[in-house]
């Protein structure tokens, strides 16, 4: 799935080769195979799920009434939201409402999860989108600089800081950040939005409560961009085309950032859709830590609650998340190595 | 020297695991009512008036209820008493002035203490966890590699399935099949096979592109020539090819496993309260105003970190391949496809 770990040496096709193949035959089929992939992975996750919160001991009954309820309320709650049918039939009327894309009622936020969703799951794109971003536009040069020389300090100390953040994940920079931010109250610690009415509009309040979050994700991701960024460059500039550009008086910066960087980008293109889980898994800790309202918080609450469908709602956004950044960043790679298409 | 600072960093961290009980100056259940949230008693060597001492401390006394603030009781200097009642050191006066080497957490317990015994813990569950993961993964993967045909196909394509998915979620979604409280051994057993099978897929992986492409090799036919039968080839022949890899795989999926201990325990999915791993630790420390106000609190985080940052140095350096590593290619980027865990 990810593109092997070759040694780079054809890498050399042009822009002109790498458009045919995208118009071409074989991208097509390529894409179309891994569109049924992502559909079948959403079916398949959602199932499992659904199957995993129904065998789980208690239902949202018993955990939303607590201990001291008489068992006929429970049962006739359980009676009134229809959980006391056999699992067969329920499932066979979730997958029969979800074809029609009603995914059930929340019972925790007695809500269509249809509607719930999207709002979390807007969130949770935003803070991974803001840190993908922001981790690629750091990560990247540095890796490029880093990798493009033998040493020096200045390469060293960006090393070595990457060597830190590798360390530290989503969990302990956020941990880290916000209590940075609650000592020194430059920043707003938790949330997505202050209370009343912000002094600098809604938008200038909104990317306020972003940073922590956003940084806390993108510190280690930008940190594993540069490693993988500069252990790319380190190979290419040992090859004899970049010697060979330089012997005919090619200035070394436009090697380096325009003929080596091309090779160099391949690794970093291969990772984004292992990224994709990263983020996801990594936003789930920020998102609890910083209280952003996102998939992993909601989820987390769902669990907690048993309430089924919201866990089902929740599992499949994240897999819908997975497969199109999965298609997303396969596209990439195809873009930059065409070899991989075929 | 990147690689020796690394190694230092986890034979400390191993051997505040394993020698917990003596090193730690209290149990990690043992609460003092009178310090909830007291701040690290540092020891002194000079007393107030310049005069050297060996080594002392100075009682807390509350100064603010409410804000739960504590000032040094300069008049009385506490000795430490070394190697008293089993324990390496403690404070002559363990009940009134007791030895805080890292402060108080929010029950009264001793930070230090605890994060020794959580170390226990989450150390020994993710290795545990790993070990398991090495396992499975060589078995599945070792099989795959062997046997090759539909059954390759149907191992690898499972496999690559559990790759894809989000493996957090994954975990969560089957911690929370069983009751949310458990018995500490529960919980620790069920995490680490959690665990384990979310990580072998990983290895199992580059295990079997090692099987494959060393069964054709001479030596492999010469075995079976010998009269080796097949599981003797697999796993006295080929499976010890794959040292090399399983090796740097478990190397990274030690840290991973920490981190999700953290994690699962930090949202109350992990272990119950009264025991002490780094997560539960914490998840203690949730609120944002305690560890705003009481620093001392995060001291897990940065054992967290310390670990991971000794498993990654040791790691920086060049990876030895071990003697039977002949075939370099099929080693995976080993650096991030763990990252998502």
């Amino acid at each position: 799935m990810v593109a092997g770990h070759g040694s780079g040496d054809t890498v050399t096709s042009g822009p002109a080769e790498a458009g045919h193949y995208i118009l071409g035959h074989y991208i097509l089929r390529y894409i179309l195979r891994r569109l049924a992939f992502a559909v079948f992975l959403v079916f398949a996750v959602s199932s499992v799920s659904l199957v995993l919160a129904w065998s789980a001991p208690g239902d949202y009954p018993t955990e939303s009434l607590g201990i001291g309820a008489r068992p006929e309320t429970i049962e006739q709650t359980r009676e009134r939201l229809g959980l006391n049918r056999p699992l067969g039939e329920q499932y066979r009327d979730w997958l029969a409402r979800a074809a029609r894309l009603d995914f059930g009622r929340s019972l925790l936020y007695d809500r269509p999860v249809g509607d719930l969703i999207p709002e979390r799951a807007v969130n949770t794109a935003v803070l991974a989108l803001t840190a993908l971003l922001a981790a690629t536009l750091v990560g990247l040069p540095l890796g490029v600089f880093t990798g493009s020389r033998r040493g020096g300090v200045p390469a060293g100390a960006i090393r070595g800081a990457s060597l830190v953040l590798l360390s530290m994940p989503p969990l302990l920079t956020s941990l880290l950040l916000v209590f940075v931010a609650a000592r020194t109250g430059w920043l707003p610690i938790g949330g997505m939005r202050s209370p009343g009415a912000p002094a600098g509009g809604i938008t200038i309040d909104l990317l306020q409560h972003l940073i922590v979050p956003s940084l806390a994700l993108a510190l280690p991701l930008a940190a594993m961009f540069e490693r993988l960024a500069a252990q790319a460059m380190a190979e290419v500039v040992g090859q004899p085309f970049v010697l060979a550009a330089l012997a005919r008086g090619v200035p070394r910066r436009r090697v380096v950032w325009r003929d080596a960087l091309k090779a160099g980008l391949r690794p970093v293109a291969a990772v984004y859709g292992l990224v994709v889980g990263t983020l996801l898994g990594g936003s789930f800790a920020v998102e609890i830590i910083t209280a952003w309202p996102g998939l992993g918080s909601l989820m987390l609450a769902a669990l907690q609650a048993r309430d089924v469908y919201l866990v089902v709602g929740c599992a499949g956004a994240g897999s819908i998340f997975l497969a199109f950044g999965t298609l997303l960043s396969d596209a990439a790679l195809a873009l930059v190595d065409p070899r991989v298409s075929e | 020297m990147t690689r020796v600072v690394g190694l230092a960093v986890l034979v400390v961290a191993i051997v505040a695991a394993l020698g917990a009980p003596v090193l730690a100056p209290h149990a990690g259940d043992q609460s003092f009512r009178g310090l909830l949230n007291a701040p690290p008693t540092r020891p002194h060597v000079r007393g107030d008036d310049g005069t050297w001492h060996r080594p002392f401390i100075y009682r807390w006394t509350l100064v603010n209820q409410l804000e739960q603030r504590y000032e040094e009781d300069r008049s009385a200097r506490v000795p430490l008493a070394w190697l008293s009642g089993g324990r390496l050191v403690q404070s002559a006066d363990e009940g009134r002035a007791p030895l805080l080497l890292v402060g108080a957490d929010s029950y009264g317990r001793d930070v230090f203490s605890r994060m020794l015994f959580g170390a226990r813990i989450s150390l020994g569950l993710a290795l545990v966890a790993a070990l398991g993961a090495t396992l499975i993964g060589s078995a599945v993967g070792g099989m795959a590699g062997y046997v090759g045909g539909a059954t390759d196909d149907l191992l690898m394509r499972a496999s690559d399935f559990l790759i894809v998915l989000p493996a957090m979620y994954v975990v969560l979604a089957l911690r929370a099949v069983l009751p949310l409280v458990l018995a500490p051994s529960t919980v620790f057993l069920l995490l680490s096979v959690i665990f384990a099978v979310v990580g072998a897929p990983f290895i199992a992986r580059g295990v079997r592109a090692i099987v494959r492409s060393e069964r054709t090799l001479d030596y492999a036919s010469a075995a079976s020539a010998l009269g080796a039968g097949h599981l003797r080839l697999l796993a006295r022949h080929l499976l010890p090819a794959a040292r090399g890899f399983v090796a740097v795989e478990l190397t990274l999926l030690v840290p991973a496993f920490i981190v999700a201990e953290a994690t699962l325990s930090y949202v109350g999915l992990g272990f119950p309260d009264p025991m002490a791993s780094w997560g539960t630790m914490l998840h203690d420390a949730s609120n944002v105003r305690a560890f705003a106000d009481f620093p001392w609190l995060l001291a897990p985080a940065a054992a967290i970190f310390l670990v991971v940052l000794g498993l990654n140095l040791v790691l920086q350096g060049p990876v030895q391949a071990g003697p039977n590593f002949r075939t370099p290619t099929v080693r995976l980027k080993p650096d991030t496809t763990r990252e998502h865990l």
